[in-house]
């Protein structure tokens, strides 16, 4: 899809260009201006013809990388919802979606369970305590029969409660299948990323191969990056001007006096 | 008491929420950015800050900078908890009077080590 053969069509009509100019200078010297002005509309119309071809190859093959950007999944619901979503941002907001609910229902598993874990930890104790009571024979006859019920209960909610933290951490290995849908996603995403990338960088060279013919410059300024404005997530944590860790923030706020 | 987490993630808040529950902290409220939590805080009712960096609206930075200039909110202690890792970032931080920074990803250990010393400095 790359337009890899830019440089040789540009080729051509610079040899083109080379041809009609000397061709012109020809004319001019030889008086016939009408000859002269002919070459000149020719030569506009080389010039022309190169930047709509490239820009027509371009936009084309943009087209055909934006088209591309289709993703077959496994099963029918799965298709069925990825059907509704036709571009990159959709996509990833679906991504944004999925993720949110995997760690929404991750978090409402934990939440349940947590206090169960507390609860079997204090019954546990409680007993553990009156057992070692009964082993000193500390206990009365009345405590113990409360104690007998007592162990009758706990070892009912235990075997309940094992049941449900199990199944509690079935359901939350489960939530974190969107992995494998979110990592789909983002391959594509990432893909098409790339082909436009590569089909800009082609532009670029086009453009400046127009700049070089029409002799234009531009000012651009480098737009800098406002440290205030948060950045997000650093990706590449070698850099230099990027902490790789808690430690090392620690390290620098204490280098500053904390 | 009270303890403000803002952060536009909700996933976020509630894992810090969770994360400060363990620590004892009950009492919290949530915002979704500087713009929310400002009018919040402004009431009084809160006696530390949770906030992370990145947000529309008004950024966490300059959230912290709008409670250091607001006289009777000025004291109040601000955690920093966020994904923003440059160390221009942090210095700036530390020069608008942050209190401590956790850098996103964190574990609850760091958290609580974070919280305990800003509190022990309070003391």
């Amino acid at each position: 899809m790359a337009t890899d053969n830019t440089s040789s069509a540009f080729g051509d009509e610079e040899d083109l260009l080379s041809e009609q100019a000397s061709q012109l200078v020809q004319f001019v010297q030889t008086g016939d201006f009408a000859g002269a002005m002919k070459v000149i509309s020719d030569l506009n119309e080389t010039r022309d013809r190169t930047l709509y071809q490239e820009v027509g190859r371009l936009t084309r093959s943009l087209h055909e990388a934006i088209r591309n950007f289709n993703i077959e999944l496994g099963n029918e619901r799965q298709q069925e919802e990825m059907s509704k979503i036709s571009d990159a941002s959709d996509r990833l907001s679906y991504v944004v979606d999925l993720t949110d609910k995997a760690a929404n229902k991750t978090m409402d598993l934990v939440e349940e369970t947590m206090p169960m874990a507390i609860a079997m930890k204090e019954e546990a104790h409680d007993l553990k305590e009156a057992w070692g009571r009964l082993r000193r024979r500390e206990m009365d006859p009345s405590e113990f029969r409360e104690l007998y019920k007592k162990i009758d209960e706990f070892f009912n909610s235990l075997a309940d409660n094992s049941d449900k933290v199990y199944g509690n951490l079935s359901e939350i290995l489960l939530a974190q299948d969107f992995q494998d849908l979110t990592g789909q996603v983002i391959q594509k995403v990432t893909g098409l990323v790339r082909e436009v990338e590569e089909n800009l960088v082609n532009l670029v060279a086009m453009a400046g191969k127009v700049d070089r013919l029409t002799g234009m410059q531009h000012d651009i300024k480098e737009e800098e990056e406002d440290p205030m404005h948060g950045q997000g997530p650093q990706i590449n944590k070698e850099k230099p001007d990027v902490v790789s860790s808690q430690d090392d923030v620690d390290d620098l706020l204490s280098s500053l006096g904390f | 008491m009270k303890i403000l987490v803002v952060d536009d993630f909700s996933t976020m808040r509630r894992i810090i929420k969770n994360l400060l529950r363990d620590l004892g902290f009950t009492n919290t409220e949530e915002a979704d950015d500087g713009q929310t939590a400002l009018p919040m805080l402004k009431t009084g009712k809160f006696d530390f800050l949770v906030t992370d960096w990145n947000m529309p609206g008004m950024t966490g930075i300059e959230l912290l900078q709008a409670v250091r200039a607001d006289d009777n909110l000025k004291g109040l202690p601000v955690l920093m908890v966020t994904a923003e890792a440059k160390r221009d970032q942090i210095v700036a931080a530390a020069q608008a009077g942050v209190n401590g920074y956790v850098v996103k990803p964190f574990t609850a250990a760091v958290l609580k080590e974070k919280i305990e010393k800003i509190f022990e400095r309070i003391d």
